[in-house]
């Protein structure tokens, strides 16, 4: 017999599988299963994007690209990053097209750490960074963001979890669980103790298009300074509505984006071609339904938010992404349990806070990419199982 | 305030005042006291049942016809098409541009009833020229609602 635990990379071996696994396996053998756990639009991709990938499929465009990705679709996504955030990348050199953000933050991640080098990373917030650190050979460094503020990291905490180790930070806003976003002021708090270091910044803006406050969202790549440390990590997934189309891309320094592209060339070669196509024309023409998206979200958004406060689980007002990051902590139990006994007795899914980092304690994450329909059944049971259950 | 609310009780009649407000980000009152002057205003006429009527027991048949008229110099299409709106059998007359005038929607318990209905009361009106009937034979969306069964959400519970 031969022993694979000793055979195979022990940092792999090491790396726990998503712990809620069980969890929603349990859900899938319920036929009425009502879930808030999804983190995907519902919504389709626009049919526009999806007939340009049709037709550059009946053209017979499906050979390979570019290892950094078509001209044409690089040229859209400086002309987009532009428009939006009036930051300037050179197409030709600034920018790489991957399969999807993940890849990105994989790449950028690998790009820049040596083993042993320190990757800061705040949680609550999407699980890939802190597997993804250590099998790049890096060392994570939890910053646990704070509900009191809002889940934003603070200069302090910041400033407290560097060391001469320190390679990287990053920057995970809007943020999926807690839809905490980084506004201006908090981003030039954090500029301000980077300046001067040669920590690189690999910023997740995926969500960046579901920001619902005044000012829109902002990138610490406009701040000064910034940009020469910074990989700006995006991608089609949820502006758009493409999760399967697996396509994202990063933006940032040449000396970073070349290094990066080596990484991608040899692991991957090129974005799926179809997707490429279809993200052109994602780009040129969907503001209008990027916009009705996201009004529907923000209405969504609302009726989630004010509901759990109405049935005693107070909840900040998530200002971006498509999530909100409830409190239970009323309930006396874990967030494990809550869900637990919660899809146990009504049949809902919701995911537990602690999903995303031990600081995710005392909260569940649960989705608005569902219809209102959806979403009002879900608080309806959930009421009825906080009545029942924690009188 | 007011589109952004119609937009939402077009889809869904059965909302709540409160589940309304909560998704305008308005106060209940507020949402209560428009939707009130919207039904005054006679912009919103009417809350129905989207229904499947191939579905149920004794399903209704439809029936959309074409109807070509002269139009009345002083009263142009208004007199006859208001003639035509008050027979309860008809759903719907709509004026077109194109090949014809008046586009009627008409229901009926069985297609001899509104063939009937077609050739006594309104194929007999003075400035109808002429009527084309076109029976549905299936439904497949009424009123935005897709009448197939629902695809099921495939989307995964991974953790994303």
């Amino acid at each position: 017999m031969m022993d694979y635990s000793r055979i195979l990379n022990q940092t792999v071996l090491q790396t726990q599988p998503s712990g809620i696994r069980k969890f929603f396996d349990i859900a899938a053998t319920m036929d009425d299963v009502i879930s808030l756990g999804v983190g995907e639009p519902d919504f389709q991709t626009p049919w526009t994007v999806r007939k340009a990938g049709i037709l550059a499929l009946e053209r017979g465009k499906t050979k390979y690209t570019s290892n950094r990705g078509l001209n044409t679709l690089r040229e859209e996504i400086a002309g987009y990053v532009r428009r939006k955030l009036a930051v300037d990348y050179a197409p030709e050199t600034e920018v790489l097209i991957t399969v999807g953000g993940s890849e990105a933050i994989d790449a950028a991640i690998r790009a820049v750490v040596n083993a042993g080098d320190e990757v800061i990373i705040p949680q609550p917030s999407y699980v890939c960074y802190e597997p993804v650190t250590k099998l790049a050979g890096g060392v994570p460094v939890i910053i646990e963001t704070k509900a009191e503020d809002n889940f934003k990291v603070t200069a302090d905490e910041l400033r407290a979890a560097i060391t001469p180790k320190t390679k990287a930070l990053i920057l995970p806003y809007p943020c999926n669980p807690t839809g905490a976003v980084m506004e201006r002021g908090d981003l030039e708090a954090i500029a301000a103790v980077l300046r001067g270091t040669d920590i690189i910044v690999v910023s997740d803006e995926i969500y960046s298009e579901l920001t619902f406050t005044k000012a829109g969202h902002s990138s610490i790549t406009q701040i000064d300074g910034m940009r020469e440390r910074t990989v700006l990590v995006s991608g089609f997934s949820k502006t758009f509505s493409m999760t399967g189309w697996r396509l994202g891309y990063a933006c940032g320094p040449e000396e970073i984006i070349s290094q990066m592209t080596k990484i991608h060339q040899f692991a991957i070669m090129c974005a799926p071609t179809t997707s490429q196509y279809a993200a052109v024309e994602a780009l040129r023409s969907c503001d209008e339904a990027v916009e009705n998206m996201k009004a529907e979200y923000d209405r969504r958004r609302r009726l989630m938010v004010a509901g759990f406060n109405r049935i005693g689980l107070a909840c900040r007002e998530p200002l971006g992404a498509f999530y909100t990051f409830p409190s239970i902590k009323s309930s006396g139990v874990s967030s494990d349990e809550f869900c637990e006994r919660l899809l146990e007795k009504e049949h809902v899914a919701v995911v537990p806070g602690t999903a995303f980092g031990k600081g995710g304690e005392g909260f569940i994450r649960a989705s608005y990419c569902y219809s209102a329909e959806h979403i009002i059944e879900a608080l309806n049971r959930i009421e009825r199982f906080l009545r029942e259950e924690f009188p | 305030m007011k589109n952004e609310l119609l937009k939402l009780l077009a889809r869904n009649a059965r909302y709540s005042v409160r589940q309304l407000a909560d998704m305008l980000g308005a106060d209940e009152a507020a949402v209560e006291k428009s939707i009130k002057e919207l039904e005054k205003e006679g912009v919103i006429c009417g809350y129905k049942a989207v229904v499947d009527w191939d579905s149920v027991e004794s399903p209704l048949v439809s029936a959309i016809i074409e109807i070509k008229v002269v139009p009345k110099a002083d009263l142009g299409f208004e007199e006859v098409a208001e003639k035509i709106a008050a027979f309860e059998a008809v759903e719907s007359v709509y004026l077109m541009s194109g090949g014809y005038d008046l586009n009627v929607v008409v229901k009926g318990k069985t297609l001899q009833d509104v063939a009937q209905f077609v050739a006594r009361e309104l194929a007999t009106i003075d400035s109808v020229t002429s009527t084309a009937t076109h029976f549905v034979m299936r439904r497949y969306k009424e009123l935005d609602v897709c009448l197939f069964e629902s695809e099921k959400d495939d989307r995964g519970n991974y953790l994303i």
